[in-house]
């Protein structure tokens, strides 16, 4: 097993370098100077000066990739000039706030997702089946920061039954409660897609199963129905359940950034948005790295799960 | 095509998906025709009209801009920046995925290198790296999400062009010296374009989604020109004062998206064969009953007796009469074997016992299944359950798909037990292990956690048949359980079944298509053809004089080892098609005996002997008369 997960580990160097590599040819088409275009109002003689010769912006492309990876990788991913703080510091400090928010949200498309996919399918054809097909249908077509100014509207404006944004009240305590208050609106709006496609993916993925052979050998065997569903059926199911799970994994974390504008959520994706808008273009470059990054490494982990799941899957 | 489109219509979802899509896309065409005010004339001391205001149907904005007009103007970019990305990543995408599969080697390895790092993005941040470089703007954000769209379609397309790519009409056009360009264009694109509309029309829902997204985040279309995104994002700061403005542009949203969705999931229903064919239906926990007809009831003290059993399978409007009226009969310590060809309704008859004919499409029409004198169809499926297993005990074919891939057989063997009783973990285990030494696997411990992949075929049989064993049942239907082994093995598993069945007193019902293995272990034989049984007697009697023509030939078909001086023969034809039974004998066609009054009335199954019975007017060598003679 661990040496599977070093294996796995060791692949993703590649992704990763891939990664930076497409992120710095992105960065790379921004057009004129780029000391100019990364001081932007800051652009004294001076400053473009010392940038120049800090980030070899001078120097060819390729020379100034080797330069901005190995800064990287020693943990300097820049500064930002907008906000005067190491790009590294801020990502880490917004990313936390992000992590909350796409982590449940991630919870909540699983459990939701995955129970309505087998229901439905338990029941084909049924009213349940119908009426999950007509919300799941109406769920992936909603936009999510429609769907969460609507919500502002309803639950927090008219019923005050949950704040209408932040992720913490101005005055008073930070406990868990007052942080689960803020967070349930925005959590289930940013789920409310992922869960939608979790829950088509598992109905489909539940019927392919329910026709296989073993699922008759289960019954004939005397099994109750409801284990036969949850206990048969889904465990195989499961095996092309969870890669479209870490599909959607990168939806709630990339997606977070409407719902994060929508509920003020002080997250990496608003910050992204604020430092497009000012173009401040080391925060954006580090920022999206830093995600991405981390989404791959999530990756491994749901490889690494499938791989504890299917034991037909040679670690 | 027409096939398809009426494939399509037949979808009221779908139909519906189109007529509002076209409704949109209409208005959205003659826009510029309409009477509409200019929908950026701002206009502050009208602002915030509500709806259906004078001069204002759907009221005004922060700006006092007419909303309807803006709405409408709105769409039409909306709608027109979606299709064009998703025109856009089509077109470079397909060209990608053609280069790629075309190609192939190190061409396609790099290619598809590349896609697969754009793939390890989350998809929306890439867009927003786009947008960053190029800078906010509605023709970045199409830029933007028409390039994180490409490796999606490169993919698909290279797939399909892959397999296009080694047919033997393109090997064909490369012999008679086409280029290579003029081979993609007339060759392989006329087949990929099918897959890139379908493509195109699941992903452009999507595109119009992440481009308005981009545009309510403020990357997208600049003030004063405005795409729904954009108006909703404006709209944003006035959400609880004038709830309406933001209303109109995101219910429209959600009504272009949803209908998107819904043409989308009707073109790949319509496509898919297998939703055609009822394949991806759910099959119930037990087989379904409608019984017409009296109840044929129970006669003799048999274990299990079959009476008159009809099992159907009703597909779209066919009917395939799979199992026609069939009586059986086993009695304790008895091995009954049902013999037939691929297709003869032996394994309908069998699972049709406890209900587990797959339902849909299966349905018992009629007849009885009487154990111990009780009528199992129609039983609740809680009395059908707790009878499985316990009582009638099923072994199948091919134990790689009967058992579960992803449990280990011990627990799958205790599972067996624990449904049916409580069952403590190390005694369940402790039977598991009992359970493997009785159907003799070795290193009985040691296998109990091994997964059925790990096994042999042989040692996976008797897994199954420890299962099946594991409650003690009174009845064992055993459904060509050594056909997919070879026959040391298969010789085997006959010795075991035949030790079981005189040690507990079992009774076995054991379905073939193979008279060696009937020799060898049952005692009388049922022969069965297109859902009904044409011949039935002790096995000595049948194998030496076989009496019905069908019997006979099939015997025929069996290859004597070492002896040889008998001509291998096949039956001619094929067996009838079970929703299009003839009238009269079924066999008649594939008959050298058959004569007109075969093809007439219904024939009987009649007694031939005390013991033997046989459906047929002319038998091949009549025991009766021969022992009057």
């Amino acid at each position: 097993m661990a040496g599977y997960i070093l294996k796995r580990l060791l692949s993703a160097i590649p992704v990763l370098i891939g990664i930076s590599v497409i992120v710095f040819l992105i960065m790379a088409m921004i057009p004129g100077d780029p000391a100019t275009a990364i001081l932007g109002s800051y652009a004294t003689p001076e400053n473009v000066a010392a940038l120049n010769e800090d980030l070899g912006l001078d120097e060819p492309l390729v020379t100034r990739y080797f330069i901005w990876l190995s800064n990287m990788v020693q943990g300097d991913f820049g500064r930002s000039f907008a906000l005067n703080r190491p790009v590294l510091d801020e990502v880490l400090e917004r990313f936390g706030a992000t992590l909350v928010l796409a982590g449940t949200a991630f919870v909540l498309c699983s459990v939701f997702g995955i129970a309505a996919g087998v229901i439905s399918a338990a029941n084909q054809y049924g009213f349940g089946d119908k009426a999950i097909t007509f919300v799941v249908l109406l769920g992936i077509s909603i936009p999510s920061f429609f769907l969460g100014m609507m919500m502002i509207l309803i639950f927090a404006v008219n019923l005050r039954w949950f704040p209408v944004s932040g992720m913490w009240p101005i005055f008073g305590d930070r406990t868990i409660w007052v942080l689960l208050d803020h967070l349930a609106m925005p959590a289930i709006a940013l789920a409310v897609v992922a869960t939608g496609v979790v829950a088509r993916l598992s109905r489909s993925a539940m019927l392919e199963v329910l026709r296989q052979d073993f699922i008759r050998t289960a019954r004939a065997k005397g099994v109750r129905e409801n284990s036969v569903i949850w206990r048969h059926a889904l465990r195989a199911a499961m095996v092309s359940i969870i890669p479209v799970l870490g599909i959607q994994a990168g939806f709630v974390l990339s997606g977070a950034v409407y719902i994060e504008m929508v509920f003020q959520w002080p997250g990496v994706g608003r910050m992204l948005v604020d430092a497009i808008l000012r173009r401040d273009i080391l925060l954006v470059q580090g920022g999206v790295v830093f995600i991405a990054a981390c989404y791959v490494l999530f990756n491994i982990a749901v490889d690494v799960a499938q791989s504890l799941l299917d034991p037909r899957i040679k670690t | 095509m027409s096939n398809f489109l009426r494939l399509l219509a037949r979808n009221k979802l779908a139909l519906g998906g189109l007529i509002v899509m076209g409704i949109v896309i209409f208005f959205a065409l003659i826009t510029p025709l309409l009477p509409l005010a200019d929908p950026n004339v701002t206009n502050t001391a009208d602002r915030f009209q509500p709806v259906f205001s004078e001069g204002a149907l759907l009221g005004t904005d922060h700006l006092g801009r007419d909303l309807l007009s803006r709405l409408m103007w709105g769409t039409r970019l909306s709608l027109a920046v979606g299709f064009a990305a998703a025109i856009i990543a089509a077109t470079i995408g397909a060209a990608i995925g053609i280069i790629a599969g075309y190609y192939g080697g190190r061409t396609d390895n790099i290619i598809m290198r590349g896609v697969d790092m754009l793939m390890a993005f989350p998809y929306i941040l890439l867009a927003l790296a786009i947008v960053a470089a190029l800078g906010p703007g509605l023709l970045n954000a199409l830029i933007a999400v028409a390039a994180v769209n490409i490796p999606f379609f490169a993919r698909n397309i290279r797939g399909i062009t892959v397999g296009i790519a080694n047919k033997e009409f393109v090997d064909a056009a490369r012999l008679a010296g086409k280029s290579d360009a003029s081979i993609i264009l007339s060759e392989v694109l006329p087949n990929v374009i099918p897959v890139i509309v379908i493509a195109m029309s699941t992903t452009i829902g999507w595109m119009i989604l992440e481009t308005a997204g981009l545009s309510f985040l403020g990357l997208g279309s600049q003030p004063p020109v405005a795409d729904l995104g954009s108006m909703l994002g404006e709209a944003r700061s006035a959400l609880i004062t004038n709830p309406h403005t933001s209303i109109v542009p995101g219910m429209m949203i959600l009504i272009i998206v949803m209908a998107i969705n819904l043409l989308g999931d009707g073109v790949r229903d319509a496509l898919d064969p297998r939703l055609k064919s009822g394949a991806l239906s759910r099959p119930m926990p037990a087989t379904r009953v409608d019984r017409k007809g009296p109840i044929p009831e129970a006669e003799g003290d048999d274990l299990l007796a079959l009476r008159g059993l009809e099992t159907q399978f009703h597909v779209k409007d066919r009917v395939y009469k799979a199992v026609g009226g069939v009586d059986l009969n086993v009695r304790p310590g008895e091995c009954l074997g049902l013999i037939g060809e691929s297709g003869s309704g032996k394994s309908v008859t069998a699972l049709s016992v406890m209900g587990l004919v797959a339902s849909p499409p299966g349905v018992i029409t009629g007849g009885a299944v009487y154990f111990e004198g009780e009528d199992l169809v129609g039983a609740p499926y809680s009395k059908l359950r707790r009878m499985r297993g316990k009582r009638v005990a099923y072994i199948f074919q091919d134990p790689l798909a009967t058992l579960h891939p992803l449990y280990t057989i011990g627990d799958q063997l205790i599972e067996a037990v624990s449904c049916h009783r409580p069952i403590g973990k190390s005694e369940g285990r402790a039977h598991a292990v009992e359970l493997l030494r009785q159907v003799r696997i070795p290193n009985a411990e040691k296998r109990v956690d091994s997964y059925p992949h790990e096994l042999s075929g042989g040692m996976r049989q008797r897994v199954g048949i420890a299962m099946a064993l594991a409650n003690d049942p009174e009845v064992i239907i055993a459904d060509e359980p050594t056909t997919a082994l070879d026959v040391t093995v298969q010789a085997q598993v006959l010795t075991l079944l035949d030790d079981l069945r005189r040690e507990k007193g079992l009774a076995i019902l054991f379905i073939t298509h193979d008279f060696g293995v009937v020799a060898q272990l049952c005692d009388r034989v049922a022969v069965m053809y297109a859902g009904r049984i044409v011949e039935q007697g002790p096995t000595d009697a049948i194998l030496n004089a076989p009496a019905h023509p069908y019997t006979s030939k099939l015997m025929a078909c069996v290859p004597e080892l070492g002896e040889g001086r008998r001509r291998l023969e096949a039956i001619p034809g094929l067996p009838p098609v079970v929703d299009k039974l003839p009238d009269g004998c079924a066999f008649a066609d594939r008959c050298h005996v058959a004569t007109d009054a075969c093809r007439r009335g219904e024939i009987p199954l009649d007694p031939l002997s005390d013991k033997r019975r046989v459906r047929c007017i002319h038998p091949v060598s009549d025991p009766a008369t021969e022992a009057a003679q």
